[in-house]
């Protein structure tokens, strides 16, 4: 036996792993696998307000999917989900890697710059959304303002009552939330790389493009494996930024609505608008997290794949 | 001798102990949720009331959020708990909690009260599928509008019968540099309270006795034409409108900075506690011709209702009783400035007395009275297709259009 050819391992020694490794499953088991196997079976029934009615098969996750009601919500919500996260892939992880690059070039005052980057990251979601929600106001928010200021009175909008600007409003100050953190991130993953690498591939004169393009951005590869998965994973769990600047609603006529509103909605009803349905809202959950499993595992397998050992 | 004394002193402190929980046995400890932190004081003033009156009995009264009331009430009744008194809404939302059981019938033998109540708030608190009450309403609202009267006195203007005196005075109120109407449309559901406040007598109660039957959906031309004249007047919003949301156009009106708010009659207490140097009045929607007859929408919020597995029903019934007597009907009504439904109230303050005699002519609050059961909710429905109209990027026909093939999908009379 494999075991007999080394020592067995002590009770003791037994005994102490099982201390160790028994807590956190049971918490794990109990808050998370618990609920999400849980709200998996609430989506096969019916129900009543709050009270479980009969089994009901696929029905729930048929009518999110298909229903004449709810599946033009789900995918008009789902294609939000999809430009927020094309849009934050440029303009977060994008924009993080080149503040990563500006700031690992260490100009004047990158200390102080390195922490400025990353303080909204620390603030509240609740404060960075109601903040602006004031920046965006039509008629005192201070964009608005700088605009008429500037004479620019045509470029003035209702910004989150337009259709056509609310979305990317959200979209870029969730950016400004968070940017921070691919910034940080990426800048770990560039002072890893050894730096005669670098100064190799500046003695044999290549130009800043080049090497931002053929050397930095393949050797930070494992950075942006991280980076791409978690915004993946946001992306379609976002919430919180919508909430709080647009309301339940998506508003305006659903222009901002993603699937973490169509969720809440459904789940536990919109005090001003609709009722509750916990079994659609669960369907709506669990397609949902299998969605974000399949497709995060997917995207991390062909991540990892371009990561490069040094 | 020390051992034995402690063990006399112990058993002594015990059976004072075993004596004082028998006198606790007596008191009747009753909880009450509700979501009306900023109500609590008068809450606690009337407990101490119903107390005074009924010794033994205890109310401990304990509120939450407003927008996780709902999922923290249902949590707590599915699990087989819950308070022994419980304030919850109407119409569809009572529904989700009184379909699976969880409240007890009132009729009146356990409430006689209810016969002090006029039938429409019953209704609001009646389940469709057993036509039985389940809840003591406690307060009915208006869709109407408010203005600000030293703005109307100032420009000599008052308030408009018809819609062209409407159209009239906003154009005035424009040209002198003042908003007309506070109102925005960013938050979805005040598109709601504008199109009860403004076209409830557009509208009419023929209209809602049709809708009801089947006679006429919400392609009729008596609802396009009061939606057509809505966009008209949007251009005396707040400016920027689609952009103002529920909270900033309430700071434009309270400011002193716009002469009409169109929303519920809830909002006048509300403008008064921010500004109490406003001089408030109410007026109903206009009417389209003379001598139509004006119409304010009206709903009742909510009410008080007793959990079905309380093991202190009694208690319970004695205080939801009380909350159905006159005497808390006025109290509710001077103190929160919030119509109570009881009939035989008396009102001191005199908005509410104004609204009060309004409501003598209204209609139904009709998307949230009759249509927020089963989804697409008409509110819903409402509420986003009058956004993107005020938008301009749908026609009157067609959001009329598009409520009607929502609420075509289950409405039974719109099938035919």
């Amino acid at each position: 036996m494999l075991v007999s050819r080394k020592q067995a391992p002590s009770l003791k020694r037994q005994l102490w792993v099982a201390f160790l490794v028994v807590p956190p499953i049971v918490f794990m088991s109990l808050f998370v696998v618990y609920p999400i196997l849980s709200a998996f079976a609430y989506a096969f029934y019916d129900w009543q307000g709050l009270a479980r009615g009969e089994f009901v098969g696929l029905k729930n996750f048929k009518e999110v999917l298909f229903g004449a009601t709810m599946a033009p919500v789900v995918w008009n919500a789902f294609l939000h989900n999809v430009y927020a996260l094309v849009a934050l892939m440029i303009i977060q992880n994008g924009g993080g890697f080149l503040l990563a690059w500006l700031l690992y070039k260490e100009p004047f005052g990158f200390r102080f710059h390195r922490i400025a980057v990353f303080v909204p990251v620390v603030l509240s979601t609740i404060i960075v959304g109601f903040l602006w929600k004031l920046f965006l106001n039509p008629n005192f928010g201070i964009i608005n303002q700088a605009l008429y200021s500037l004479g620019l009175d045509s470029w003035a909008k209702p910004w989150l009552g337009d259709s056509s600007t609310a979305l990317g409003a959200l979209i870029l100050a969730n950016a400004w939330h968070f940017v921070g953190f691919p910034t940080l991130v990426y800048l770990a993953g560039m002072q890893r790389i050894p730096s005669e690498i670098i100064e190799a591939a500046r003695l044999d004169g290549t130009n800043e493009w080049q090497l931002l393009k053929n050397i930095v951005w393949p050797l930070v590869a494992p950075s942006t494996t991280i980076l791409f998965t978690l915004l993946f994973i946001g992306a379609f769990n976002w919430f919180e930024i919508p909430y709080v600047m647009v309301g339940l609603d998506g508003s305006p006529f659903g222009t901002t609505d993603v699937l973490g509103l169509v969720f809440y909605r459904t789940a536990f009803g919109n005090q001003s608008a609709s009722i509750q349905n916990f079994g659609m809202g669960s369907a709506l959950a669990t397609l949902l997290f299998l969605f974000i499993v399949v497709f995060a595992s997917m995207l991390t397998l062909w991540l990892r794949r371009r990561e490069i050992q040094f | 001798m020390k051992l034995t004394r402690r063990i006399l002193m112990g058993a002594a402190a015990g059976s004072l102990l075993l004596s004082s929980g028998a006198a606790m046995a007596q008191q009747t400890e009753l909880t009450f949720w509700s979501w009306r932190q900023e109500d609590r004081a008068f809450y606690q003033d009337t407990i101490k009331k119903f107390q005074e009156k009924n010794p033994g009995i205890t109310v401990k009264f304990e509120t939450y959020a407003p927008e996780n009331y709902q999922t923290i009430l249902s949590t707590a009744l599915a699990a087989g708990r819950g308070p022994d008194v419980i304030q919850v809404r109407a119409y569809g939302n009572l529904e989700t909690i009184a379909t699976p059981g969880y409240l007890l019938a009132l009729d009146q033998q356990n409430v006689p009260e209810l016969a002090n109540f006029p039938e429409a708030s019953l209704a609001a608190e009646t389940l469709r599928a057993d036509g039985k009450v389940y809840a003591v309403p406690f307060a009915m609202q208006a869709q109407l509008v408010v203005y600000n009267k030293k703005i109307f006195a100032d420009n000599g203007v008052t308030p408009p019968k018809t819609w062209d005196e409407l159209m009239t005075l906003a154009q005035a109120l424009k040209a002198k540099n003042i908003t007309p109407f506070a109102n925005g449309t960013a938050t979805a559901w005040q598109n709601e309270t504008i199109v009860g406040g403004l076209l409830s007598s557009m509208l009419g109660k023929e209209f809602e006795a049709d809708i009801v039957s089947g006679k006429a959906n919400f392609t009729d031309p008596r609802f396009v034409t009061a939606l057509t004249k809505l966009k008209d007047v949007s251009q005396y919003f707040s400016p920027n409108f689609t952009g103002v949301d529920y909270p900033s156009s309430q700071q434009l009106f309270v400011a002193g900075r716009a002469a009409m708010f169109a929303g519920g009659s809830y909002e006048v207490a509300n403008f008064k506690n921010q500004n109490p140097t406003l001089d408030l009045g109410v007026f109903p929607a206009p009417v389209l011709k003379a001598g139509d007859q004006h119409l304010i929408a009206t709903y009742y919020d909510g009410g008080y209702a007793v959990n079905a597995k309380s093991e202190k029903k009694d208690a319970a019934l004695k205080f939801v009783r009380y909350l159905a007597t006159p005497e808390y009907g006025t109290a509710f009504t001077n103190t929160l400035k919030n119509l109570s439904p009881i009939k035989g109230i008396k009102i001191e303050d005199a908005i509410t007395q104004e609204v009060a005699k309004l409501a003598e002519n209204s209609m139904s609050y009709l998307m949230l009275v009759r249509f927020r059961y089963q989804e697409p909710s008409g509110s819903v429905l409402l509420q986003s297709n009058v956004q993107k109209m005020l938008a301009g990027q749908q026609t009157p026909e067609q959001a009329a259009a598009e409520i009607n093939k929502g609420i075509a999908t289950y409405y039974k009379p719109f099938q035919k």
